[in-house]
């Protein structure tokens, strides 16, 4: 269920935001609750915990006192731009060099793209 | 429920069991005591819920000592393996009975409940029940004696995954539903690591570490490349083990790396992965140099 590359708090962390940004979880709506992701993913409540409190400390969920965690307001906007800033470091610079590697060169990855993206147009 | 164990000893003969234990639980929390056989780990749990005195030392609970302290003693239970209950030669039923009368917490509609979520049979004394049966016992005796200390001494390794899959969820919800303290000590260190807040590493009587789970595994890093960019990288760092294939090296080091220290192996093109738990614990208790 995780990929062992980070601690199990970033990755449930790392689950949550991504409900956020595609929509799965809203602002303002109330997120399952640490002992719940502690009995689904079995783990330990305060490392679920943990992953909450990490969220809330970067402005992502906060505490609603007798209700739980709630999404943010504009969590996901924000989440988007820091996304976005990081999209070169986590995404493109692996795919250079995975493309280096196998000795596919660049002007050919362009033109994947653009056929993907000529696709997603005509499919809208 | 705070549990001290303070300069605990104790030898059988010759051998020195436990030599000056120190450990400190408070609860509540899930806490793993991890040692290979023959470790201590039997020992210390024993002296821990007063079924032995120490040599020397002392074992405290909320500032009470436990030995020869019945009100105490009633506040923890020790499970061990295959469930050796009161009663060899006695059905379910009479082990319940004696452990309701024996336990002031305990949970008579949870201990049927779950003997029926483990399909211990009704029918069948204890001594002619399968091993996975026996632990079975175990497990519910454990759980609904409710005690607020609660250890298994490497109960459940009877049982199969199927069983000891509902084993951890249970263990998970009752923790959940009435938090208490529970300390388990296993051989089965991956299966169990993420359900444990701390962890008690025993090692040849002492206590190597007593530390979060979470603080353990950000520890333990296996740096992975060509061989002399390795050994150039952790020059100077903690190393516990090499293995070498072809020109390829892979050294941990136990320490943890630093935000830049991490830019470096990008830099250099060097694979760096956290260890899990059991690696990590086969590493400390196989090396004797990063003690302490």
């Amino acid at each position: 269920m995780f990929d062992d590359h980070s601690p199990i708090y970033r990755q449930i962390a790392d689950a949550i935001t991504r409900d956020i940004l595609n929509g799965t979880l809203d602002e303002g709506e109330q997120v399952m609750s640490t002992n719940q992701y502690a009995a689904f993913y079995r783990i330990n409540p305060a490392t679920a915990a943990k992953a909450f409190q990490h969220l809330v400390d970067a402005g992502v969920l906060y505490k609603k006192r007798g209700i739980g965690m709630i999404v943010s307001t504009g969590a996901r906007e924000r989440l988007r731009q820091e996304h976005r800033q990081r999209f070169v470091s986590d995404v493109l610079n692996p795919l250079v060099d995975e493309a280096n590697a196998i000795g596919m060169p660049l002007s050919e990855v362009i033109a994947l793209l653009q056929a993907l993206a000529a696709r997603e147009d005509a499919a809208r | 429920m705070k549990i001290e164990v303070q300069d605990v000893s104790l030898a059988y003969g010759e051998t020195q069991a436990l030599d000056s234990v120190r450990a400190s639980i408070d609860g509540p929390r899930i806490v793993g005591l991890l040692g290979r056989n023959g470790s201590g780990k039997s020992s210390l749990l024993s002296v821990m819920a007063a079924f032995r005195p120490a040599d020397s030392g002392t074992v405290t609970y909320d500032g009470q000592p436990v030995w020869e302290n019945p009100v105490v003693a009633s506040q923890i239970a020790l499970i061990r393996e295959g469930g050796d209950v009161h009663g060899e030669d006695e059905k379910l039923d009479e082990i319940f009975r004696y452990a309701a009368w024996l336990r002031p917490n305990w949970n008579a509609s949870m201990a049927e409940e779950l003997a029926e979520a483990f399909r211990i049979p009704r029918k069948t004394n204890l001594d002619k029940m399968s091993r996975g049966q026996r632990s079975a016992v175990g497990v519910v005796l454990g759980l609904a004696t409710q005690a607020p200390v609660t250890m298994f001494d490497e109960t459940y390794l009877g049982m199969d995954a199927p069983a000891r899959v509902l084993f951890y969820d249970l263990l998970l919800k009752e923790y959940m539903e009435r938090p208490r303290t529970f300390i388990l000590s296993t051989h089965l260190i991956e299966e169990v690591s993420r359900i444990l807040e701390d962890v008690i590493i025993i090692h040849e009587g002492e206590v190597l570490m007593q530390t979060a789970t979470d603080d353990l595994l950000g520890q333990g890093v296996a740096m992975t490349g060509p061989a002399d960019r390795v050994d150039s990288f952790v020059q100077g760092m903690n190393v516990i083990g090499t293995r070498d294939l072809g020109r390829t090296r892979s050294t941990t080091i136990f320490g943890g790396l630093s935000a830049s220290q991490r830019i470096e192996a990008r830099e250099l093109g060097l694979e760096f992965t956290p260890l899990e738990l059991q690696d990590l614990f086969v590493h400390l208790t196989t090396q004797k140099e990063v003690r302490r």
